[in-house]
């Protein structure tokens, strides 16, 4: 799996779970709680659907790895690889 | 010295019922014999009947609210605003910290218990799927709390666990807050989100308590010969109480007084309502209210259709009204809406509340034939019965575990 399709797994669940708000445009290098309205819980709902939809679990200490699009991509694409994806 | 409490007033009312989401269509369709109940699928036990609020939720809340929340403080949300809405306050302008809400539940955190438990036996029941969502979800003060938040409201918000008479509680908790100075306004009432829950369906069910009938517009009949129990709905009624003299002052239109109330307790029996309770009760909101028997226009009964249940609240009613009460009309809204548990008391007020103004008692639809058990005089059936004035209501609301509570509304008399 790409990057860029790694992103796009990151930005369905997203849009689950922030459903009021415009992703369309968010920027890969810039925090995405910086873009957008998403607190703790919903950090939260990230690492659950992550570990419901796609089997992926995120260790707390790895939590900082999802701060934004592109690190979210580089941390998860290859933990995607290793299942086979 | 005497203590003279402070005069509470009604000034606004936001209600969610099966059949109606404001006072008007609520109040419409109960002059009209419309009833609210229709069959959902209920999880583990198929077709049920319910009554179904079809109320707007994004009219006041985002949809990640919704996704969050419970649809408890969804109809919390929805009521509330519709209240503030009603009661014409400058909401922008009151101090949010003395602002209360008060909200009778009968139960609060089966649904959302019964959702995860159901998500992660999707999942071979490995708690690591548990939602991180579930305590702020089923704790007991969820519904108020939602309110809170979506109001930006700082004041005391909590939940008032009263069985089925919570909603009346949520009244009554008010009137005392406001009496002792701890708020400026109170939102207050009762919801229910119990449709929700498969459990609340299954108990009835083995308590042989739940209602069927082909028709589920005819399913919810109190003191019909052949009721078979009780249909189970969501629903919501919160009001703006406020102490008179503040609600003069801005120049609050008045729904009705507060004139009286009662809350005690069988201490007899888990489920079995006990009419002697229930007859003190109701003796002791007169008394608080300052009024006779008489002097009651409408009384709402609390009567859910059980079989036996309906009898002992006649026997109570009974032995209160039975003689001397020419101008006492007794009715029942259950037998549109069903039973709204914890917004029973509430709804059934608010849809009682424009008699003040029609003189007009909505009747208690789906006696085909009375159970002569049931035979109290002065009730209204199947028609609604203008009258010559409706000064004062009586609400009825009973609970599980023998919780009794009796709230007397009076026309406002400056």
């Amino acid at each position: 799996m790409t990057k860029d399709e790694t992103k796009k797994l990151v930005l369905e669940i997203i849009a689950d779970i922030a459903p009021d708000e415009d992703i369309s445009n968010l920027k890969g290098d810039v925090r995405l709680r910086d873009q957008m309205q998403l607190d703790s819980m919903d950090f939260l709902d990230i690492v659950m659907e992550l570990r419901k939809r796609h089997n992926i679990e995120v260790p707390e200490a790895d939590y900082m790895e999802l701060a934004t699009l592109d690190s979210c991509a580089a941390y998860l694409a290859p933990k995607f690889a290793a299942l086979g994806k | 010295m005497s203590f003279k409490p402070a005069r509470i007033v009604i000034t606004g009312v936001g209600l969610t019922a099966p059949n109606g989401n404001t006072l008007a269509e609520f109040r419409r369709n109960l002059l009209n014999g419309v009833a609210g109940i229709e069959k959902i699928d209920v999880r583990y036990m198929g077709e049920c009947l319910a009554g179904v609020c079809h109320y707007d939720p994004l009219k006041y809340q985002k949809k990640k609210e919704l996704r969050v929340g419970t649809r408890a403080g969804s109809i919390s949300i929805y009521c509330a605003r519709e209240a503030v809405a009603d009661s014409g306050v400058n909401f922008e302008g009151f101090a949010k910290d003395r602002i209360g809400i008060y909200v009778g539940t009968t139960e609060h955190g089966n649904v959302e218990t019964e959702n995860e438990i159901y998500a992660i036996s999707k999942f071979g029941y490995d708690t690591k799927y548990w939602s991180h969502y579930h305590n702020p979800r089923t704790v007991s003060n969820n519904p108020a709390g939602e309110v809170s938040l979506n109001l930006g409201i700082t004041g005391p918000a909590y939940t008032i666990g009263a069985a089925c008479a919570a909603g009346n509680m949520g009244l009554i908790h008010a009137t005392q807050m406001l009496r002792l100075g701890e708020v400026d306004m109170a939102i207050c009432g009762g919801v229910s989100e119990s449709i929700h829950t498969f459990g609340i369906y299954a108990g009835f069910k083995s308590q042989n308590a739940l209602a069927t009938h082909a028709d589920p517009k005819k399913a919810s009949r109190p003191f019909d010969r052949d009721r078979n129990g009780i249909v189970i709905s969501e629903g919501g009624a919160l009001y703006t109480l406020e102490r008179l003299g503040d609600a003069v002052a801005r120049g609050a239109k008045i729904y009705g007084e507060i004139a009286g109330y009662c809350v005690n307790s069988d201490a007899s029996d888990y489920v079995l309502p006990n009419p002697g309770r229930q007859a003190e009760c109701v003796r002791k909101a007169l008394g608080v209210a300052g009024l006779a028997p008489k002097d009651i226009h409408i009384v709402n009964t609390h009567a859910t259709a059980t079989p036996m249940g309906d009898i002992q609240e006649c026997e109570a009613i009974r032995a209160v009204f039975g003689e001397g009460c020419p101008d006492t009309y007794i009715n029942n809204t259950k037998s549109y809406i069903g039973h709204c548990m914890g917004a029973a008391g509430a709804l059934e007020l608010a849809g009682n509340l424009p008699s003040f103004d029609d003189l007009v008692v909505h009747p208690t639809i789906n006696v085909d034939n009375l159970d002569p058990q049931c035979a109290l005089p002065g009730l209204v059936l199947n028609t609604p019965k203008k009258v010559g004035r409706v000064d004062a209501i009586l609400n009825n609301s009973f609970g599980m575990l023998g919780i009794n509570s009796t709230l007397i509304v009076k026309r406002f008399v400056p």
